[in-house]
C-alpha cells in the first residue's frame, strides 16, 4: 500500500463512519414489543411513509430503566412507547416533553378521537404528554366445547355472568386456569373487583376485603400455577376458563382450539376492568429540533391510523376512527370485547404504580398467596396496606 | 524514588482516580442528598442512612448475599481444589482436563445463564426431563425461593470454580517433586502425602482463593439478576441488586449511594478481619 492509497482508504473510512454517525434521515423509535406484538409493530413501521429506526428493548423494568436514563441525559430517542400507567412516574420528573396541542390537532390527534378514560391519563398539568395506541384490558377466555357441556352457553356464546355466585358457579362447573404464582395478574384481578365496587384509592378496607374474599374462593376452584402452566392448561382443554389479558389471544388462535372471548364479568355494582394502554411519548431531549418533532408526530398519526394491524394481537385500538371502522367490527373475537374500552381502570395514578412497578410486583405476590390459599384475605389486606404505607412513605424521586 | 517510576504508573493512576476515587467521592456526597436522575439534589443529612436501617429490603437482601456467600464459597474452593488435584495427576490427558475445568470460567455471564436457564426449565429442561425419565419428580429449580438459591449456587460453582482451580494448579506445580519421592521411599501412602505435604504447602493459596472468593461472592449480582428473569425473585435478591434497583429503576441515586457505603463498610470489616488473621 503506498501513501496515496493509504490516504484514500483513510478518507473513505472517515466518510463512511461520518455519515453513519450523523445518522440517516430516520427517526429513532424505542419500544418494548417482543413476540407477535413485535412483528406486528415492525409491520406497521414498514407500512408508513415516515422512516423510523425502531429499537426493541426487553419488556418491563429494563426498558423503563433505559428510557428514563436516556431522557435524564437529554439525548433520548425521538419517539418511544410508554405504558400510560407509568406517566405519573415519568412526566412530573421532566423525563417527557409535552406535545404541542396544535401540532397534534393538525394531524387529527384530538381528544374526541380517543376514549376519555385513557386520554385523561395522557395529560399532566394541563398538557398532553402521550398519544394512546391501544387499551389492553383483562378479558375472560372460555373454551366453547367445555362451557357448552357445562350448560354455560347460549346461542354458542357465553351467558352473561353477573354477581359472585354465578361467577363461582361457572368456574366450578367448567374449571378455571389463571396466572396466580409469580405474576401481576392477581393484582389486576383485585383492582378490577375493587373498582367494580367503586373502591377509592388506598384503601377502603371493607371493599378490599370483599374482593379478596371472592378471590380466595376463586382460588379454591383452580390450581395454583404460573402463567405458562395456566396457558398450557387452558390451551390443552383442561380448563374451561382462562382469566388474563387479551394479549394472550394470539397464543390460543395459533393452537386452533375451540374458544371465544367475553368481556370481564360484572361482579359488583358497576362494570370496570383493569387495563393499561401503550402510548407514544416524546422522551425528553435537551435540544429538541422542531422539524424532527413535527415528523415524529406525523409518524405517530400514521402508526395509529394503521392500528388495525395492531388489533390483530388482541389490543383494542384507542383511535376511534379505527375502533369504530367496519373492518375492526368484523375482526373476531376482538370485537366481542371492545365494549371494555369504555370501562378500563388503569393502576392508581401514583408514581410507584403502573406496569412493572413496585406496587404491581408486591401486590401481585400478596394477592397471589390469597389465590393459592396460603394467606387469608384479612392477612393480605394488612400486607397490602403495609405495602401502600411503605411506598407512600418512600420519598418521591426527583 | 526515581521520577521515571511515576510516569510508568501515571496511566493507571489517571484511570484509577477518574473511575474509582472520583465516583467514590461523588457517591459519598450523593448519599447525603435526595439525588434522583434529573439532577435536582437537596441535602437531606443522614435521612438516607436512617431510612436504610429501617428498610426490610436492605436486611433481607444482605441476608441473601450472606447465605449465597457461605454456601457458594466452600463449594467453589473445594471443587477447585479437587479439580486441580485431579488435573495434576492425569499425566497424558492433562491438557484436556485443564481445558474442560477452566473453560466455563471463560464464558460471559449471559451465556452461562442462558445455558442454565434452559437446563432448569420445567417440563422440557434437560435436568427435569432426565428426572422424569428416571421416574422421579420434577424439581421447580427456579420457582421457589429456597430452590432458586440452590440453583444459583450450582450455576455459580460450575461457572467460577475454574478460577480457584487455576490458582491451585499453579501452586501444585510449585511443590518440589523430591518431597514426594523422599516420602514415598519412607513408605508414605498417597493419602498421607496429600495430608502432610500437599495441603500444608498449599496454605497460602487457600488463603488467597478463599479471600478472593468471599469478596467475589459478596458482590454477586449478574447471575442472580439474570436467572431471576422479569420481575425478579424477591427471595434471592442480593444487596448489590437492591442498590442497582434503588438507583436505576426507582431513580433514587442518593439512597442507593447510602446503601453502597454501608455495604462498603461491611466489606472493609471483612477485609480487616482477614488482615488480622493473616498477620497472626
Amino acid at each position: 500500500m503506498n501513501r496515496r492509497t493509504f490516504l484514500l482508504a483513510g478518507a473513505a473510512l472517515a466518510a463512511t463512519t461520518g455519515s453513519a454517525c450523523s445518522g440517516s434521515a430516520g427517526l429513532e423509535y424505542w419500544n418494548l414489543f417482543g413476540g407477535g406484538d413485535g412483528s406486528r409493530m415492525t409491520e406497521m413501521v414498514g407500512a408508513i411513509g415516515t422512516r423510523l429506526d425502531a429499537v426493541t428493548l426487553a419488556w418491563g423494568t429494563p426498558y423503563y430503566t433505559k428510557l428514563a436514563m436516556a431522557a435524564a441525559g437529554g439525548r433520548a430517542p425521538d419517539l418511544a412507547i410508554l405504558h400510560l400507567s407509568r406517566m405519573p412516574g415519568f412526566a412530573p420528573l421532566g423525563l417527557l416533553d409535552p406535545f404541542d396541542g396544535d401540532l397534534l390537532a393538525a394531524h387529527g390527534l384530538t381528544s374526541d378521537r380517543f376514549p376519555e378514560a385513557v386520554w385523561s391519563r395522557a395529560r399532566h398539568n394541563g398538557r398532553t404528554y402521550a398519544v394512546p395506541l391501544d387499551t389492553h384490558p383483562l378479558v375472560l377466555f372460555y373454551n366453547t366445547e367445555l362451557c357448552g357441556k357445562a350448560g354455560l352457553l347460549e346461542n354458542g356464546r357465553l351467558k352473561p355472568i353477573r354477581g359472585p355466585e354465578q361467577l363461582l358457579d361457572a368456574f366450578g362447573k367448567a374449571g378455571l386456569a389463571l396466572a396466580a404464582a409469580r405474576d401481576v395478574n392477581p393484582w389486576r384481578l383485585f383492582w378490577t373487583l375493587y373498582r367494580q365496587q367503586n373502591g377509592e384509592g388506598p384503601l377502603d378496607d371493607a371493599k378490599a376485603l370483599t374482593a379478596l374474599r371472592l378471590l380466595a374462593k376463586v382460588g379454591a376452584t383452580t390450581r395454583f400455577t404460573d402463567n405458562n402452566a395456566a396457558v398450557a392448561l387452558f390451551g390443552s382443554g383442561q380448563a374451561g376458563f382462562f382469566w388474563n389479558g387479551e394479549w394472550e389471544l394470539p397464543t390460543f388462535q395459533e393452537q386452533h382450539m375451540p374458544f371465544d372471548v367475553a368481556p370481564f364479568p360484572q361482579v359488583y355494582e358497576r362494570p370496570a376492568v383493569h387495563a393499561d394502554s401503550h402510548a407514544f411519548v416524546l422522551p425528553h431531549q435537551r435540544n429538541r429540533d422542531p422539524q424532527r418533532t413535527e415528523r415524529t408526530v406525523a409518524a405517530i398519526a400514521e402508526l395509529i391510523e394503521n392500528s388495525l394491524t395492531w388489533a390483530r394481537g388482541g389490543h383494542i385500538p384507542a383511535y376511534q376512527p379505527v375502533a369504530t371502522s367496519p373492518a375492526y367490527l368484523k375482526l373476531l373475537p376482538q370485537a366481542n370485547y371492545r365494549s371494555e374500552a369504555a370501562e378500563v381502570e388503569l393502576d392508581p395514578a401514583v408514581w410507584f404504580a403502573g406496569a412493572a412497578s413496585d406496587l404491581q410486583s408486591a401486590a401481585g405476590a400478596t394477592i397471589g398467596s390469597v389465590l393459592g390459599g396460603t394467606m387469608s384475605p384479612e392477612g393480605a389486606l394488612d400486607a397490602l396496606k403495609a405495602t401502600l404505607v411503605r411506598l407512600q412513605n418512600t420519598p418521591r424521586p426527583s | 524514588m526515581k521520577r521515571s517510576g511515576f510516569w510508568f504508573v501515571a496511566p493507571f493512576l489517571v484511570l484509577y482516580v477518574a473511575f474509582l476515587i472520583v465516583p467514590m467521592v461523588i457517591g459519598l456526597g450523593a448519599s447525603v442528598t435526595d439525588d434522583g436522575i434529573t439532577g435536582h439534589a437537596r441535602f437531606v443529612g443522614a435521612a438516607n442512612y436512617v431510612e436504610l436501617f429501617g428498610d426490610p429490603a436492605v436486611w433481607s437482601s444482605l441476608w441473601h448475599t450472606l447465605i449465597f456467600t457461605v454456601t457458594s464459597t466452600p463449594v467453589i474452593v473445594l471443587v477447585g481444589l479437587g479439580m486441580a488435584l485431579l488435573a495434576n495427576r492425569m499425566a497424558p490427558e492433562r491438557w484436556l482436563y485443564r481445558l474442560a475445568f477452566f473453560a466455563p470460567y471463560l464464558l460471559p455471564v449471559s451465556v452461562v445463564v442462558l445455558i442454565w436457564n434452559w437446563l432448569y426449565q420445567p417440563g422440557f429442561g434437560l435436568i427435569n426431563d432426565a428426572l422424569t425419565r428416571l421416574g422421579l419428580h420434577e424439581v421447580g429449580w427456579l420457582s421457589t425461593d429456597g430452590m432458586a438459591m440452590t440453583s444459583i449456587v450450582i450455576t455459580t460453582v460450575w461457572w467460577t470454580a475454574g478460577f480457584g482451580f487455576l490458582l491451585y494448579l499453579a501452586a501444585l506445580q510449585e511443590i518440589p517433586r523430591q518431597l514426594y519421592e523422599a516420602s514415598a521411599l519412607d513408605g508414605a501412602t498417597p493419602f498421607q502425602q496429600l495430608r502432610r505435604i500437599t495441603l500444608p504447602l498449599l496454605s497460602r493459596t487457600h488463603q488467597l482463593v478463599i479471600v478472593l472468593q468471599v469478596l467475589a461472592s459478596l458482590k454477586v449480582f449478574d447471575q442472580i439478576y439474570l436467572l431471576s428473569g422479569q420481575g425478579g425473585i424477591p427471595g434471592v435478591r442480593s444487596i448489590v441488586q437492591y442498590i442497582y434497583e434503588s438507583g436505576f429503576t426507582r431513580f433514587r441515586i442518593g439512597y442507593a449511594s447510602a446503601i453502597s457505603y454501608v455495604f462498603f463498610a461491611l466489606i472493609a470489616v471483612v477485609a480487616l478481619v482477614h488482615f488480622r488473621l493473616v498477620k497472626r
